[in-house]
Parts: C-alpha cells; structure tokens; sequence
C-alpha cells in the first residue's frame, strides 16, 4: 500500500513549519514520526496534499527539569521519555505509559507530540497527560500561547490547534507530595497493540482511554474519591458520563465493564504507590 | 524528489516519488530484497531495519525522511563473509522455519541488544512484541537472542 500522491516538504526551523503551514492551509498536514499519519495515508483514510516534514527541527527534542514542571519538546519520541532519568523520578506515570506505546520500532519514531496532536482517544498518551494536567505550547505565525490539556481535545482526531499553529512544548506538572500514586492500566489485544480500554491515575487525577470521541477524566471517579470513597466504590462510577464506541473489538457495555475494572485495579495499584 | 541515503554503508543518491516509502526504496531501488514486506501496516515487524543504529518499521517511514540518514538492512551485517553473532545464533539455535519474518527479527534483535546487552527471557519476549513469527512459536527465535547476547558478552 503507498499513500496517494502528495508534496513533501521538510521543514527547516519551526518558524519555518508554521509559514509553510499558513500558505497550504488545509491541504498541509505535519509529519512527525509519522506512525499515526502514515498509517491512515496508506489506507487512503488521509489524502493530505502536502507534508511537512518536522522531522529536522532537532531543537524540538528535550527533556528538561523546570522547577515545578518538567518541560518536554513535541518532538520527543517515546523511546527518549520512556527512557528518561527525569522522568522516571518525578514523573513516572508518563515515563512508564511511554514503554507501553506500540512497541520498540514504533517508540524509535512516534513522538510524544504528533500522540497528542493527532488525537485518537484510543492512544495512551493523550489520556496519560490529561491525568497529569499538563499545558501545551503550540505557536503560530502570531507567537505562542498557552492551552491547558484539558480545552485542547475538540473530537476524534480534532484538537483546538488551527491550521498554521504547531505543538511545539508539552509542561508537565511535578506532583506534590500526597498526590504521587500513580498507575497506568492498558487492557489490549496483543496483535493491534491499541487500548481496547486504558486508565491513567495520579494521585485522585483519573483519565480515560478509548472511552469517548476524546480522552477525558472520570470526573464521577474523582467526585467519589474527594467524598472518601474507597477505590472500588469510586471504581464503580467510571462509566458515568462516558460514551464508548461499540466496534469489532469490544462492545459497548464490555468497555465500560473493562473501565471500572481498570480504574479499580489502577486506584489501587496507585494506592500502593503513594 | 532527490534523496540521498546511506544503506549499508554505500551512499545512494536516487530522484523518487514523494510518497515512495523507506521499503520500497530498499528493494527497488537499492535492489536490497531481503527486508520483506510482510503486513504492510505497521504490525507485523517484516521489514525492520536499522535507521541510525535503531529498529524501525520501513513501511512506516518515507524514503524522503531517512534522507541524510544510515540504513542498515540484514545484507549489511556479515562482515567479509563471516555472519553477525546474531545471525549465526538464529543459524545455531534453529530460529526460523519458513524465514519471511527473519530478516526483521534479527534487525529487531540487534537493536534490543544494542540498547540491552544482558536482556532477560522475559525482556527479549517484550523487545520482541513487535515482530510477528507465524511458524515457530517464538522459543527458538528468544533462545537464538539469548545465545547472541552470551556470545557477544
């Protein structure tokens, strides 16, 4: 299978990526490791005109310990956060759902970035950050602004990000002391590798994968918590206010067994982490 | 467009199509046929390569984006006729049968030993998950990476 024919472009600095991205406009779309994009331009789900090739710009690869946050270029790839000394110690939720990505050849690539920026609610990151209140960067031919993870995801495949902007620093806060638990649980097929559910915790911070057309927080789970409720009480409540897609791999309602499964058994893996 | 890679350590500058994946350039261009295309869609490990000394899927990778960059492919190992401990493993401890998914089991297996010398059983079956073996049941294959990592240490 070869994608339908497109232009490539490579961009040279991320100045340089948001203009050309300005003049293409809805015809362009970004390359970052490629592994979600290329996938879909194969199968013709994706017939972008043109590519922009990010991947040159080496500036946008780093791992670097801000104080309060651990601050992480978009074009990081998983292998480097997975691998990641800093992370490991002070953010290790996102270090080890990181490992769990696709697998070795696909962390060689993928970025950490083109994760978040493409969308899919079935991916581990996107949920893993929204547990971890993370804000993105995304700059634009206007400057940069500032989005809280949790505004940035509109709709399947559909983020806040207009044409032109580009994610460019993902800012993931420290926890604090008393919120250190954490777990990440992935239920999958082994073959296809993608979650059919997965849960993230830190500390009462609970988020979902593949329960919804976005990633988002069990906010019913996070109410019973606050209200003392034990881990599999609040477990009870992980489907509320969710919507799960019944497909070829799960049923609805086996999605939402799988989630209070998951957020029970991460509740208390994160329990005994604390 | 006009790219220019390094593959088993030969320059190869060639104008391809834009849209002309890393596998591709590999077999039809380079005229390197032993990296197979198995699945096509980023599952199954057939066409692994080493792109800068790591493990990649080049099925999943423009030709156009490992421009500037080294490939090594399994015809690139054996250096004057002696194969790579790896390879000699595979040969020793009977890891293939039909052989499609050897050539990207054993770039896979390289680039888990070069990041992991002493792996564990359980981390080569994990180093592993993302090559498929549709004959041997996979304990030939994780004792072939066993006996490589023994050899090279």
């Amino acid at each position: 299978m070869i994608p339908s024919s497109f232009t490539y472009k490579r961009a040279g600095s991320a100045q340089e990526a948001c203009d050309l991205a300005a003049e293409y406009g809805e015809d362009a779309k970004y390359l970052a490791g490629g592994h979600s994009l290329l996938p879909l331009m194969k199968l013709r789900l994706a017939a972008p005109e043109v590519i922009i090739d990010l991947g040159g710009l080496r500036d946008l690869s780093y791992i670097t310990d801000q104080g309060s946050h651990v601050a992480i270029g978009a074009l990081t790839r998983h292998h480097d956060v997975e691998h990641s000394e800093l992370l490991g110690r002070g953010v290790p939720l996102l270090a080890s759902a990181a490992g769990q990505v696709g697998d070795p050849q696909i962390r060689h690539r993928g970025t950490i970035g083109g994760s978040i920026a493409h969308a899919d609610p079935a991916s581990d990151l996107p949920a893993v950050l929204l547990a971890l209140d993370a804000t993105l960067i995304a700059q634009g031919s206007d400057g940069s602004r500032e989005i809280p993870i949790g505004a940035f995801f509109e709709g399947l495949f559909e983020t806040v990000l207009e044409p032109g902007e580009l994610l460019t620093e993902i800012r993931v806060p420290k926890p604090a002391a008393g919120a250190r638990g954490w777990s990440f649980q992935k239920f999958t097929q082994r073959a296809i590798d993608w979650a059919i559910v997965g849960v993230a915790v830190q500390g009462r911070q609970v988020a979902l994968v593949n329960m919804a057309g976005t990633p988002l927080r069990a906010a019913a789970v996070e109410t019973a918590l606050a209200g003392g409720a034990s881990p599999a009480d609040a477990a009870a409540h992980a489907a509320e206010g969710t919507s799960a897609a019944s497909d070829i791999r799960a049923s609805r309602a086996y999605r939402e067994h799988l989630a209070r499964v998951l957020v029970s058994r991460a509740l208390t893996e994160a329990g005994s982490r604390g | 467009m006009k790219v220019d890679l390094t593959v088993n350590g030969k320059d190869i500058t060639a104008d391809v199509e834009d849209r002309m994946l890393l596998v591709h350039f590999l077999r039809d261009v380079a005229d390197l046929t032993a990296t197979n295309v198995g699945c096509d869609t980023t599952s199954c490990g057939a066409c692994t390569v080493l792109l800068d000394g790591e493990s990649v899927k080049s099925c999943t990778v423009l030709a156009a984006q490992a421009s500037g960059h080294e490939i090594t492919t399994v015809e690139g190992l054996a250096s004057n006729g002696t194969m790579h401990p790896v390879q000699r493993a595979f040969h020793e401890q009977h890891g293939l049968q039909c052989g499609f998914c050897t050539p990207g089991m054993v770039m896979a297996i390289v680039s888990l030993l070069r990041e992991n010398p002493h792996p564990t059983e359980e981390q080569v079956r994990t180093g592993l998950e993302g090559n498929l073996c549709r004959c041997t049941g996979y304990h030939n294959i994780v004792r072939a990476a066993l006996a490589a990592a023994e050899v090279s240490s």
